[in-house]
């Protein structure tokens, strides 16, 4: 059986009624800390232990690649971690192509997070080279987006 | 009879759903994705069944994938909690196929509501206000329609609602553009490329009510005034609503449920309207027909376990709270904790949690799925708790809330839990009865003084 909220409460009853500060109490199924907060009133902090039973999935680690540059090249990296998008929307056209010129506060492409899109920029005026991210692909802070050829 | 529920969600409504399930003695299957199989609801569910990799296309948003993980897990019914497959006609059907009890609406009233423009019909048709508006299928029609309606006007997506598939004109020059350009938009985001206008109302509070109806009878659980918005995503909600004359809080109630009463409505589900502050008059704005992320503070005044009635109804069962049965006590505010920087106009922050401290104690109640470790993925919505303060009456709530808040900590990625703790003492927000843009202006008054 997992705590609940009126189980707690319960406990804060009885504590608030005592001159202790702290209780910790542990089962095979929860960890839980109650603390006299700073002012007033109580803080908790929790930890669920066990695991549900299931089949444990294997998931392959996307492989990063190394990033060695040649000199007046720019690596371009996502703002966040989250899905690269090429387009501002699904049928649109590319937001650049390999040739493309773009200028510092060009948008290259979207990453959306958590539900959110978020512009991609150039960061450096100069010819996009390589597309390395694909579409619709997961991409971590350090995955290298595009290259550039930054001009100088 | 449900004895074993698969709940094809996340976060904390997966918690919230598993704490119903337990206490009413039903066994719950948790449907997870790759970045979800050690979270802290798969922890406390019965079982476990991975429903593909983490981005929600593959996972959570894939009927397939659900229907098929019901069947392995072998579950009487599915709980879809919000977002998602919420609201989604194709798994309702698919779940008649397999015999499968849907926690939620019938396929028809998801059709119904989820087309915006037939839901506003219905409004007109069950006797509700609706906003000054019509129905266009050309840029030229809309040219026609727009001088009588009156600009600013919105142009709105058919398969739209939340906020998501709309556009505001100020001005005729701009508008043949702005329609054709939001039916190509609605084309590529919901495959349906038709839309409507209405006015623009400039000021307007955001007030809901919940509905509960077993298919026959409806009956209401009080309104939710859910103004604190930020670009439509709501913040901070309370009930009752306050600064609400008693006349118009009867209007909103008696509105709702002839809403659902006209859909023979199943289920839960939540009327929206927007109040305009101006005229004192209100206007029905959509129905949403699942749970809502704050029906916590219906329930605290209430006393009702939403959840529980949901199952029951979904079961076939009648209404088991009369209308003159629904307490209303006190006042109760739910407070959003997002994983969100707000120094960085409210950009996403996942990561690893490496404090999670609540408030706990009477009247506090806090939903999450967040404790010490707990890895809050990119992938997914970034709500890490909702806190929310039960108080005898409004001020009362407003002065726990601000010790609870005081009481909470979260380390590790960055929240908007300041926020809330300075909206606590903004003079606005305590006289009550703000309107949906006055976040923003608050929100831009804070960062003027930085």
């Amino acid at each position: 059986m997992n705590l609940t909220n009126e189980d707690v409460q319960e406990i804060l009853r009885l504590m608030d009624a005592s001159s202790f500060d702290e209780l910790q109490v542990e089962t095979d199924r929860f960890k839980l800390t109650l603390r006299r907060g700073a002012y007033s009133g109580w803080t908790e902090e929790r930890q669920t232990l066990g695991s549900a039973a299931q089949i444990a999935p294997s998931v392959a680690p996307s492989a990063q690649l190394t990033v060695a540059l040649e000199p007046g090249m720019v690596a371009v990296y996502p703002p966040l971690v989250g899905t690269f998008y090429r387009a501002p929307k699904p049928g649109a056209p590319p937001f650049v192509e390999v040739g493309s010129s773009v200028e510092e506060d060009t948008v290259i492409a979207i990453v959306e997070t958590m539900k959110l899109m978020n512009s991609v920029r150039a960061g450096a005026r100069g010819t996009v080279i390589e597309i390395r991210a694909q579409n619709a692909e997961f991409v971590e802070q350090d995955t290298v987006l595009m290259i550039l050829r930054a001009e100088t | 009879m449900i004895r074993r529920i698969l709940i094809a969600n996340r976060g904390e409504i997966a918690v919230r759903v598993i704490r119903t399930c337990e206490r009413l003695g039903i066994e719950t299957v948790l449907a997870a994705s790759d970045a979800d199989l050690d979270s802290v609801p798969a922890r406390l569910a019965g079982k476990v069944v991975r429903i593909g990799p983490a981005p929600p296309a593959k996972s959570y948003l894939d009927p397939g994938a659900i229907i098929a993980a019901a069947r392995d897990a072998k579950v009487d019914a599915i709980h879809p909690g919000y977002g998602f497959l919420s609201e989604n006609a194709v798994l309702v059907r698919a779940c008649e196929n397999a015999g499968l009890t849907f926690i939620g609406a019938t396929e028809g009233q998801l059709k119904s509501v989820g087309d915006k423009w037939r839901a506003r019909e219905i409004a007109e048709s069950a006797g509700l206000p609706v906003i000054p508006g019509g129905f266009v299928s050309s840029p030229a029609e809309a040219e026609r329609f727009a001088d009588t309606i009156g600009y600013p006007l919105l142009v709105k997506a058919v398969g739209g609602g939340g906020g998501r598939g709309m556009k505001r004109i100020a001005e005729p020059s701009a508008l043949a553009e702005t329609v054709a350009l939001a039916m190509a938009e609605a084309d590529a985001a919901f495959a349906d490329s038709r839309v409507y206008l209405e006015r623009f109302v400039a000021r307007g509070r955001h007030i809901e009510v919940q509905l509960l109806g077993d298919g026959e009878n409806v009956i209401h659980l009080g309104e939710r005034d859910c103004s604190v918005q930020r670009r439509y995503q709501k913040i901070v909600e309370e009930a009752p609503t306050p600064v609400l004359s008693a006349q118009m809080r009867d209007c909103l109630r008696q509105a709702a449920v002839a809403y659902g009463t006209a859909l023979r409505y199943r289920g839960l589900g939540t009327v929206e309207f927007l109040v305009d502050a101006e005229r004192d008059t209100f206007y029905f704005l959509e129905m949403n027909a699942r749970i809502q992320v704050e029906h916590p503070i219906t329930e605290a005044i209430t006393g009702v376990d939403l959840v529980a009635e949901q199952i029951a109804v979904a079961e076939g069962q009648s209404l088991r709270v009369m209308q003159d049965q629904v307490p209303f006590r006190g006042h109760a505010i739910e407070f959003r904790i997002n994983a969100e920087d707000a120094e960085h106009d409210f950009r996403p922050s996942p990561g690893t949690v490496t404090t999670a401290l609540f408030p706990a104690g009477d009247g506090i109640r806090v939903d999450t799925h967040i404790e010490a470790g707990s890895r809050v993925p990119p992938f997914y919505d970034s709500l890490l708790a909702k806190i929310v303060i039960h108080g005898a009456d409004r001020d009362d709530a407003l002065f726990r809330a601000r010790a609870a808040l005081d009481n909470c900590r979260i380390e590790g990625m960055k929240t908007n839990l300041d926020i809330h703790r300075v909206l606590l003492n903004d003079p606005a927000f305590i006289g009550g009865g703000v309107d949906t843009n006055w976040f923003e202006r608050f929100h831009a008054k804070g960062q003027s003084h930085d």
